[in-house]
């Protein structure tokens, strides 16, 4: 067995390996996937010293413990959660050694919900599509860690990480303040909707996962009844399904879909939607475009196929 | 090339920050679209973009630096038929023997051995691809063969089933839940993210099918 590995000690709830996705293939159906708070990840991938999108391993509120097969730079940074190697604490969002065939473990998440853990190197699976994430829709990638499992790393990096003092970390919300740019299906939808979207209290639910992040509150109401054609999403897409619940397109989710699409969450918020427990309050802010208008309501002309 | 032929009129929606959505009067119009986009992205004629999705009546673009400026210069297209062999064409041979051939066949009217003649005869184009990696949606079928989807949805559909539901044709990439009626089976591969392309069909993509034998 190569020493540039490890072992899983506890999977933990749902562990994943997540990079920068798996982007330019929606066309073919394939999600973009990638770690849902990316910027913990890129983080914790420069407290090692690794390229920000290297792989490292997203936990879901129960974290994990791992055995390194070499000694390697590790870091744990998102969720705040208690650190260990071989049962002594040690410290979390800050590079710390860990020794060959030492045990280090990422607790629960004392808040938020993913913690990240980057190894100097990386994680060096097979890489699909030019990418090394767990894809929960489609399949694609590694599957979710299992006890026992082991992990090749990549080559220590050049500049051995360890470097700079401490990052300031965003905690995890309290209430989700999420940005959103009405469109492209707001017309689809009742103005006593669209005022409903803006001052309704919205909280997030336990069917939450990668895919989605999925909101109880007051229904919104549509305007147009028929069917919508399916049609391209984005990530942050705001779907509006027939119980007029929105739900949040995390990274996982479908390149297609035919529920309306009310409106898109900037893309900087979905770090914090992704660290936000069930519960959690959420409120939707609507923000205009320079200019006001909400649809530019460009006309072309094209060519009969 | 014989020239543009103004086809009505296009809708370009902003979606979030980076991306657009186009909207076309219908299938042909977002198949000539697509592939115009295409053909400007490999000419290095379009602005950087993550992302070209082409769905049912619609384009979207995703990862645009600057959406609004595409969107202006897109209502001043002028758009080319598309070069119908740029998208490439498979052949895929098909045993007809799903389980629900019989039902098709008499919601069409024939018997199930002239329902696989007639699926064969057709000639399909993938319109887009979608609900798994792989998965295209083949027009193709008229209209008036249209076919509604199984009232409960099977659990497993076995990977190589070929399926249609709605005026759709479509192969499951591999083994999942599905409510299309299944008409035949295929050995083809259609999904290998070993290989390249992965995909067998891709948008735009021009299919036969040709009966095996085995029925």
């Amino acid at each position: 067995m190569s020493d540039g590995a490890f072992a899983v000690v506890r999977a933990g709830a749902l562990t994943t390996v997540q990079d920068g996705g798996r982007a330019g293939h929606a066309h073919l159906g394939v999600p973009r996937s990638g770690a849902l708070d990316a910027p913990a990840a890129r983080l914790v991938n420069r407290l090692v010293g690794n390229a920000d999108d290297a792989a490292v391993l997203e936990t879901t509120l129960t974290g994990c413990a791992v055995r390194p097969r070499r000694s390697v730079v590790a870091a744990v940074g998102g969720a705040p959660c208690r650190v260990t190697v071989d049962g002594r604490p040690a410290a979390w969002g800050a590079p710390l050694r860990v020794p060959a065939g030492a045990v280090l473990e990422a607790h629960a998440a004392a808040r938020g919900v993913r913690s990240y853990l980057a190894f100097g190197g990386g994680i060096a699976v097979e890489p699909v599509l030019g990418s090394r994430s767990t894809d929960l829709l489609s399949g694609l990638g590694p599957g979710p860690l299992t006890d026992g499992a082991v992990l090749p790393l990549g080559p220590r990096p050049a500049s051995g990480g360890g470097g700079g003092g401490p990052v300031p970390w965003p905690a995890p919300p309290d209430e989700l303040l999420l940005r959103i740019r009405l469109g492209p299906r707001d017309d689809w939808f009742t103005p006593a909707a669209l005022r409903t979207l803006a001052a309704g209290r919205y909280h997030v639910t336990s069917s939450s996962n990668r895919i989605g992040l999925r909101t109880d509150g007051p229904p919104l109401e549509r305007a147009v009844r028929g069917e919508l054609l399916s049609e391209g999403m984005v990530l942050g897409a705001v779907q509006v399904p027939p119980d007029g619940r929105p739900v949040v397109f995390l990274a996982d989710h479908p390149t297609t879909g035919g529920y309306p699409v009310v409106g898109v969450v900037a893309e900087p918020d979905l770090a914090a939607a992704a660290q936000a427990v069930p519960g959690t309050p959420v409120r939707f802010l609507p923000v205009h475009r320079a200019g006001g208008r909400q649809d530019p309501g460009h006309t072309a002309r094209a060519g009969r196929g | 090339m014989s020239g543009a032929a103004p086809a009505g009129a296009v809708r370009v929606m902003p979606v979030g920050e980076h991306a657009l959505l186009v909207e076309l009067p219908g299938e042909s119009e977002t198949g000539t679209l697509h592939a115009e986009l295409l053909r400007r992205r490999a000419a290095g004629l379009l602005p950087p973009v993550r992302e070209i999705v082409p769905a049912a009546r619609t384009v979207l673009l995703d990862g645009l630096d600057d959406p609004a400026r595409l969107a202006g210069e897109l209502a001043r297209w002028e758009i080319p038929r598309p070069d119908p062999r740029a998208a490439g064409s498979v052949e895929i041979r098909v045993r007809y023997d799903g389980p629900d051939l019989a039902e098709v066949a008499a919601l069409w009217g024939v018997t199930p051995r002239e329902a696989a003649e007639r699926h064969a005869s057709v000639a399909y184009r993938v319109a887009f691809c979608g609900f798994a990696p792989g998965f295209g949606y083949l027009t193709g079928l008229p209209e008036k063969l249209a076919v509604p989807r199984r009232p409960t949805p099977r659990t497993a559909v076995p990977a190589g089933s070929v399926a249609v539901a709605g005026a759709y044709t479509g192969v499951y990439p591999r083994s999942s839940p599905g409510g299309w009626q299944l008409i035949g089976t295929t050995d083809a591969v259609l999904w290998d993210p070993s290989r390249e392309p992965a995909a067998l069909l891709a948008p735009g993509t021009l299919v036969r099918f040709t009966a095996a034998e085995g029925r």
